[in-house]
């Protein structure tokens, strides 16, 4: 079977048929080839694949498409303005706080998604916010400081 | 890693919701959160033929007062309950369990009756049920009745809920007395090795009523009413809820496996069984 779906995707409305056992990270993947979004576990457990829906951090593989039916859906891809940088993904660059890149889009939508609710947060509450994405290159230290240099500098 | 195949139905209420509940009883899994059954989709250990996504039916959700307690509709957001000064007021164990799941992202999407409708061993909500003498509130096209939380969770992943039923509402009675929640996980929201939730209530010098619950200890969660009974009319002490604590986990065999061992498990328990009696009575 297939169903209708209406999904607004970085400010971009879709209007598509889709295998309701599609979750969402395989549409914006496979369909709308926004490959930014990792799919690392499939399970909801490594945080590779955060994205916002409506607002708030999601797991894109454990959200089926007909879930987001008439929702908002922001991406690692909607951050920057064209080729100038979000002020997270500045403070990230200059923080060196990516190695492989492979956990980075989903720590930097639940970073958004931090800042956005508590623009100053202490070193604690940004652990506890990121204790959901997992990272195997950086030991976490430059993703926290990169965190809160962009918080530094509003 | 990819769902088998289903029919996916999204019913905008409750009474469409349950006239396809009776309609595919067990071939049926209901779609609350997600957080737990996409998971088991993904994985292909549940393979239903109609998925019914809840997440239209605004009946379902919603916060309110009721007989001086609470009323937490199924669909409601653990991050809603979370951040609701009503639910910090009257029943502070819930929002205190709601801190160790998962991760803010789980939370946004995971539900109050999703978890407990799901009754995994180890999670955090079912305990709470217990130990706040929950009604749970069902419902189906041949009716509506209450389950008390003590009745509702049978074994692992199984309630008293019956095919073609759907929990709608879970009633938390209003608590005179203080509580706590503690638990250990291997990691950070992980699910809990085990832990242990307690609502303990003065009268004067001595303790009028207490209600302590054991989780990740068996197939469901356990309330310790032998435990209960030794603190009943006793005056609180430290040395009366380490005692407590420790016949609370006496008779308890739960399961080794890789993470931690069954001896680990009782005697963790009996320790976290300890903490939360004394935090709540304090």
């Amino acid at each position: 079977m297939t169903i209708h779906i209406d999904v607004t995707v970085n400010g971009t409305r879709h209007s598509v048929a889709a295998d309701p056992r599609k979750t969402l990270a395989d549409f914006l993947r496979d369909d709308l080839g926004l490959t930014g979004t990792h799919l690392g576990c499939e399970h909801g457990v490594c945080g590779a694949c955060t994205v916002l829906l409506d607002g708030g951090s999601a797991r894109s593989c454990l959200t089926l498409i007909g879930q987001a039916n008439g929702s908002e859906v922001m991406t690692i891809e909607g951050l920057s303005n064209g080729e100038a940088l979000h002020p997270l993904q500045e403070a990230m660059r200059d923080s060196h706080g990516f190695q492989c890149g492979f956990c980075t889009p989903g720590f930097m939508m639940t970073a958004v998604e931090l800042l956005r609710s508590n623009p100053k947060p202490t070193e604690a509450e940004v652990r506890e916010a990121i204790s959901g994405n997992i990272c195997r290159c950086t030991g976490y230290q430059s993703i926290i400081e990169g965190i809160l240099l962009a918080a530094e500098r509003g | 890693m990819k769902p088998p195949a289903f029919q996916y139905v999204a019913p905008s209420t409750l009474d469409e919701a349950l006239a396809i509940r009776a309609e595919h009883g067990f071939d049926s899994a209901l779609l609350a959160g997600g957080q737990s059954l996409i998971p088991l989709l993904n994985l292909r250990i549940a393979f239903p033929a109609v998925v019914i996504d809840l997440g239209r039916v605004k009946e379902l959700t919603g916060i309110h007062s009721a007989d001086g307690g609470l009323a937490i509709g199924a669909m409601t957001r653990q991050c809603e309950a979370e951040r609701s000064d009503l639910v910090r007021e009257r029943a502070p164990l819930v929002v205190q369990a709601l801190h160790h799941i998962g991760h803010g992202a789980i939370r946004n999407r995971g539900t109050i009756g999703g978890s407990l409708a799901h009754a995994d061993p180890a999670a955090e909500l079912p305990a709470v049920a217990l130990a706040l003498a929950a009604e749970l509130v069902v419902r189906s096209t041949r009716g509506e009745r209450t389950i008390p939380a003590d009745d509702f969770f049978r074994s692992y992943l199984t309630t008293a809920l019956e095919p073609d039923e759907l929990l709608v509402e879970v009633r938390l009675p209003a608590v005179n007395g203080g509580s706590s929640f503690q638990e250990v996980a291997r990691r950070h929201g992980d699910f809990a090795l085990v832990g242990a939730a307690a609502v303990v209530a003065l009268d004067g010098r001595a303790i009028r009523d207490v209600r302590l619950v054991l989780m990740g200890v068996g197939p469901k969660p356990v309330r310790a009413a032998g435990a209960e009974a030794m603190l009943r009319n006793v005056q609180p002490s430290e040395a009366a809820f380490a005692e407590a604590a420790q016949a609370a986990v006496a008779g308890l065999e739960p399961t080794s496996d890789i993470h931690a061992t069954a001896d680990y498990r009782r005697r963790v328990a009996g320790v976290l069984a300890r903490r939360a009696l004394v935090e709540a009575a304090s």
